[in-house]
């Protein structure tokens, strides 16, 4: 990964560009070509370092979404995980150092959705699921300062 | 701001990303039957009412060597939970800032921070830092650890088209 690259992944998180060509706007202030941005962009997405150019939406303006958390049998946590990351609408999911030892966000077209899947998950695995939905947020979105150096 | 079903149509499509071609916007509008220009502008009505929170390059934290990650968690009495939420929010270790309800008794907290850092002490020292900073010593806290990832990909809000 050179210079360029972590420029690429670090200068351009948000307020990206609006206009027919968005990549040829970033390759003129990277002084490359618009083909070698695109080029640098299938490759970083290709090893994972870009999960995508996108956007992210406000929480709860379209559709639904939750966390939600359950304490799993250690010997079990597996199996249990691949059941919860078997459904589409669940978009994270993650081990973590707690009783509460699986947490995974939800999120569908419609409040209704994800409460049917969090009934469905319970009833699947006999576990109790805790919904913490989001009630403020209090961060300003600017991207993730990646600190190169 | 109301959102038509062809909003809801590129809502989902931006959700995935944008393809990379050299006129993405035109591409997605060929996939929500929006023109290039609709597509442009129906964004910036999104971005402008706070419906796109943020627009561009979304990177994978862990694969570019940010392997740590906690989910720190405080009880803050009510009435002082916002201003609190707000600080830390803005706090440069934070990477995002959520009040969520307390589940009584196997959940007591209610603020939720995300801390990313390159490797575990580093995530520590910032915990520690934010709560000398804050004075958060006098609040319960718990510190979450995340051990392994099962499943990262983007949210899908949107409903998907007939054709797609």
């Amino acid at each position: 990964m050179d210079k360029l690259d972590q420029r690429l992944l670090n200068d351009f998180q948000r307020d990206f560009p609006l206009v027919a060509r968005p990549y040829a706007a970033l390759a003129e202030s990277l002084g490359l070509t618009e083909t070698e941005v695109l080029q640098r962009l299938e490759r970083l997405t290709r090893n994972g370092a870009v999960s995508r150019v996108g956007a992210v939406f406000r929480p709860h303006t379209v559709g639904g979404s939750t966390l939600a958390a359950l304490a799993a049998p250690p010997e079990e946590l597996e199996r249990v995980a691949d059941l919860v990351s078997a459904y589409p609408e669940v978009n994270h999911n993650y081990q973590r150092e707690h009783r509460l030892n699986l947490w995974f966000v939800v999120t569908a077209p419609s409040a209704e959705a994800v409460q049917a899947v969090l009934a469905d998950i319970s009833a699947r695995t006999g576990l109790e699921v805790l919904d913490l939905p989001l009630l403020e947020h209090f961060h300003i979105d600017l991207g993730f300062d990646l600190k190169w150096n | 701001m109301e959102l038509s079903d062809r909003d809801l149509a590129l809502v989902s499509t931006l959700a995935d990303g944008l393809p990379l071609v050299d006129r993405p916007y035109l591409a997605v509008g060929h996939m929500v039957g929006m023109s290039e220009v609709e597509v442009i502008e129906r964004i910036k009505a999104m971005r402008e009412a706070g419906i796109i929170r943020r627009f561009g390059v979304i990177v994978r934290h862990h694969e570019l060597g940010f392997r740590a990650n906690a989910m720190a968690v405080w009880d803050i009495p009510d009435a002082e939970v916002a201003a609190l939420g707000a600080r830390l929010g803005d706090a440069p270790e934070v990477t995002l800032c959520y009040r969520r309800p307390r589940r009584l008794p196997d959940w007591p907290y209610n603020l939720f921070c995300m801390i990313h850092g390159r490797d575990r002490a580093t995530v520590e020292a910032s915990i520690r830092t934010l709560i000398s900073r804050h004075g958060l010593d006098v609040h319960p806290h718990s510190v979450l650890f995340s051990i392994r990832r099962f499943k990262q990909t983007g949210a899908r809000y949107g409903r998907r088209l007939a054709a797609e």
